[in-house]
C-alpha cells in the first residue's frame, strides 16, 4: 500500500473511532459500581439497572414511551405508505408540491414544531394525553415512511400492477396481493425508523407530555439538567441497544429482499 | 373495464384516478397541516400582534435588543464551524467508503449509520460524560502527563461544537457517499491514462463530480445545526445561547408569545431561504435523500 493511501485509511479509521466511541462508551459505564462515572469503572455491578427497574417513575415513563412509539409507528406507516403510493402514481406538479409538505416535519426546526404543537394542543385539550403524543409522533415519523416507501415503489415495475388489474383484480386487492409483498422491506424499514424516531423524540415531548403521560426522554432530559445520575447511563444503554437492534433488522430485511430478487432471477 | 357512458372513458378514468390520489394523500396531509402548517401560520400572525392590535415591536427587538442579534450571531457561527468540521471529516470517510471493496464499504457505512440512529439525547449525554472535568478525555490526557489541570471542555461553546459535529457527521457522510458512488471508476482511470497525476485527476475530475453531494450535505447540516436544541442546552452550560433556546426561554420562563413567534419566524425564514437557494441548484428531494 502506498504511503499516501496508508495515511488516508489511517485518518478515516480514526474518524470512525471518534464516531463510534461516544455511542458505545455509555455501555461499560452503565455497569459501574461507582456514583461517579469514571473509566474504567472501579468495579462492575448492575446496581443502576436495578435502580431503574425498581423505580416506579422510570417504569411508567418507559411504558408511555414504548406504547406511543408502537402506536405512532404503525399509524405513520399506514398513512405514509398510502401517501407514498399516491405520490408515485401521480406525475402532476401540484402533487409534487404536496410532497414537499410531507417533508416539512424534518425541515422545520424541532423547537418551532414543539411550540406549534403545544399551541394547538392547549386549544383542543390534548396536552399531556397519549392521543396527543401519538399524533405528534405520527407527524414526525411520516417523512421517514414516505421516503423509504417511495424508494421501494420506484424499484417496482408498474406493469405488474397493470397486468393484475387487467386480469380483473380490483385496485385494493392488487395493492395487497401484488404491490405490498414487493415493497415490504421498504415498508418495514419505514416502520422501524418511525418507531425509533418516536422512541427517541425529546423536544416535542418536553412541551406536550406531562402528568401520567411523561415520556422516558423527557424524564431523562429533566434529570440530566439537575445532576448526572448513573441510572441514566443504564437507560441510555438500553435505548442504544434498541437502536442497534432496529438498524440490524432493517439491514436484514433489505438483505432478504435482495436474496429473494436473486432467487427469482435464477428461477 | 367497459364503461358505456356518454363521457369519454379516458377523462372519467383520469378524474377517478385523481380522486384516488387525493384520498390516499389526505390523511397524511391533514396531520401535517393540522399540527404544523396551522400553528406556523398562527405564530406568524402572533408575531405582529400585541394587546389586540397590530405591532412591529416584536421585530424591532432584533435591532434594539443585544441578546437577539448576539444569539443569532452565535447560532450562525456555531452552525458554520460545525458545517466546515463535518465536511472536512466526512469527505475522506465517504471517499474511502465509495472506493473500497463492497465488504469494507458496508462496514464503514454501518459505523456511520449506527450513531445516526442513536438518540441525540443519549449522544449528548455521552459527550457530557466524556468531556466533563473528571471525564474520560481529561483523565486520559492527565494519565499521559499532557496536562496539569483539567481542560474546560464542556459548559461552553467548544463542548457544544464537538458534540454537534459528532451528531451531524452522518448527515454529511451519507449524501457525499451517494454522490461519489455515482462517479464511474472508468472516468478516473481515463483521467490517469491520459497522463494526469492522481492528485490532478482528483482535483479536476473527482472533486467537481462530488459537488452535488457536498452541497446536499452542507445544506442539511447547516440547517439542522441552526435549529439544534438538546445539545447546546445540555453541553452549553448556559453560556452557549442558541436561537432554539431563546424561543424556549421566552415561552417557558416569560410566556412571551410575541417574542417567541417573531424569533421563530425569522429562524424559519432563514431555513426556508437556504433550502430555496440550494434547490435552485439541486432538487429538494435529493437533499432529503428521497431520490
Amino acid at each position: 500500500m502506498k504511503p499516501s493511501k496508508l495515511i488516508l485509511n489511517g485518518t478515516v479509521g480514526l474518524i470512525l473511532l471518534w464516531l463510534i466511541i461516544p455511542v458505545v462508551i455509555v455501555m461499560p459505564m452503565s455497569f459501574s459500581s461507582a456514583r461517579f462515572l469514571s473509566f474504567p469503572p472501579p468495579s462492575w455491578s448492575t446496581r443502576w439497572y436495578e435502580a431503574y427497574l425498581a423505580s416506579a417513575a422510570w417504569m411508567d415513563a418507559t411504558k408511555v414511551s414504548l406504547t406511543l412509539a408502537v402506536l405512532s409507528a404503525v399509524i405513520a406507516t399506514v398513512l405514509g405508505t398510502a401517501a407514498a403510493y399516491a405520490l408515485n402514481l401521480s406525475g402532476s406538479k401540484l402533487v409534487r408540491n404536496l410532497q414537499v409538505l410531507l417533508f416539512l416535519p424534518v425541515v422545520v426546526p424541532i423547537i418551532i414544531t414543539a411550540v406549534g404543537v403545544f399551541v394547538v394542543y392547549a386549544n383542543v385539550g390534548l396536552l399531556a394525553t397519549m392521543t396527543g403524543l401519538v399524533l405528534a409522533n405520527v407527524m414526525l415519523g411520516l417523512p421517514y415512511v414516505v421516503t423509504s416507501v417511495l424508494v421501494g415503489l420506484r424499484k417496482f415495475d408498474p406493469a405488474q400492477e397493470m397486468v393484475s388489474r387487467s386480469l380483473g383484480m380490483n385496485r385494493l386487492r392488487t395493492f395487497f396481493i401484488v404491490v405490498l409483498p414487493q415493497i415490504r422491506p421498504s415498508v418495514i424499514s419505514g416502520l422501524l425508523f418511525a418507531f425509533i424516531s418516536a422512541l427517541d423524540e425529546t423536544v416535542v415531548a418536553l412541551f406536550i407530555s406531562g402528568g401520567e403521560n411523561q415520556t422516558l426522554t423527557k424524564r431523562m432530559f429533566t434529570a440530566l439538567r439537575d445532576e448526572i445520575d448513573p441510572t441514566i447511563a443504564a437507560i441510555s444503554t438500553l435505548l442504544t441497544a434498541t437502536s442497534f437492534l432496529v438498524v440490524m433488522l432493517v439491514a436484514l430485511s433489505a438483505r432478504n429482499d435482495n436474496a429473494r430478487v436473486v432467487a427469482d432471477d435464477d428461477a | 373495464m367497459a364503461i358505456s357512458s356518454a363521457v369519454d372513458p379516458s377523462v372519467l378514468h383520469e378524474r377517478r384516478e385523481q380522486r384516488l390520489i387525493l384520498m390516499l394523500l389526505a390523511p397524511a396531509l391533514l396531520v401535517v397541516i393540522g399540527l404544523l402548517i396551522v400553528p406556523l401560520c398562527w405564530l406568524a400572525w402572533q408575531s405582529f400582534r400585541q394587546d389586540g392590535g397590530f405591532t412591529l415591536a416584536h421585530y424591532a427587538r432584533f435591532v434594539s435588543d443585544d441578546v437577539y442579534w448576539r444569539t443569532f450571531l452565535q447560532t450562525f457561527r456555531i452552525a458554520f464551524v460545525v458545517t466546515v468540521a463535518t465536511l472536512l471529516l466526512a469527505y475522506p470517510v465517504a471517499y474511502v467508503a465509495a472506493s473500497a471493496s463492497h465488504r469494507m464499504s458496508i462496514l464503514i457505512l454501518a459505523m456511520v449509520i449506527l450513531p445516526f440512529w442513536t438518540s441525540v439525547l443519549v449522544r449528548s449525554y455521552a459527550w457530557l460524560i466524556l468531556l466533563q472535568r473528571r471525564g474520560l478525555v481529561n483523565s486520559a490526557l492527565d494519565g499521559m502527563g499532557l496536562i496539569d489541570q483539567p481542560l474546560i471542555l464542556v459548559n461552553n461553546e467548544l463542548g457544544t461544537v464537538i458534540a454537534t459535529t459528532h451528531i451531524l457527521l452522518p448527515f454529511m457522510v451519507l449524501p457525499l457517499y451517494a454522490a461519489m458512488q455515482k462517479i464511474p471508476a472508468d472516468l478516473m482511470m481515463a483521467g490517469s491514462s491520459l497522463g494526469g497525476s492522481p492528485a490532478h485527476v482528483f482535483w479536476r475530475v473527482f472533486l467537481p463530480l462530488s459537488l452535488p453531494g457536498v452541497l446536499a450535505g452542507t445544506v442539511l447540516v447547516f440547517v439542522l445545526a441552526l435549529g439544534f436544541y438538546i445539545t447546546p442546552e445540555l453541553l452549553g452550560g448556559g453560556r452557549t445561547y442558541m436561537v432554539s433556546m431563546l424561543v424556549s426561554r421566552n415561552i417557558e420562563l416569560y410566556s412571551e408569545w410575541g417574542a417567541a413567534s417573531s424569533i421563530s419566524v425569522v429562524l424559519l425564514l432563514c431555513v426556508f431561504g437556504i433550502f430555496r437557494l440550494a434547490s435552485m441548484i439541486i432538487p429538494f428531494e435529493r437533499i432529503m435523500g428521497a431520490r
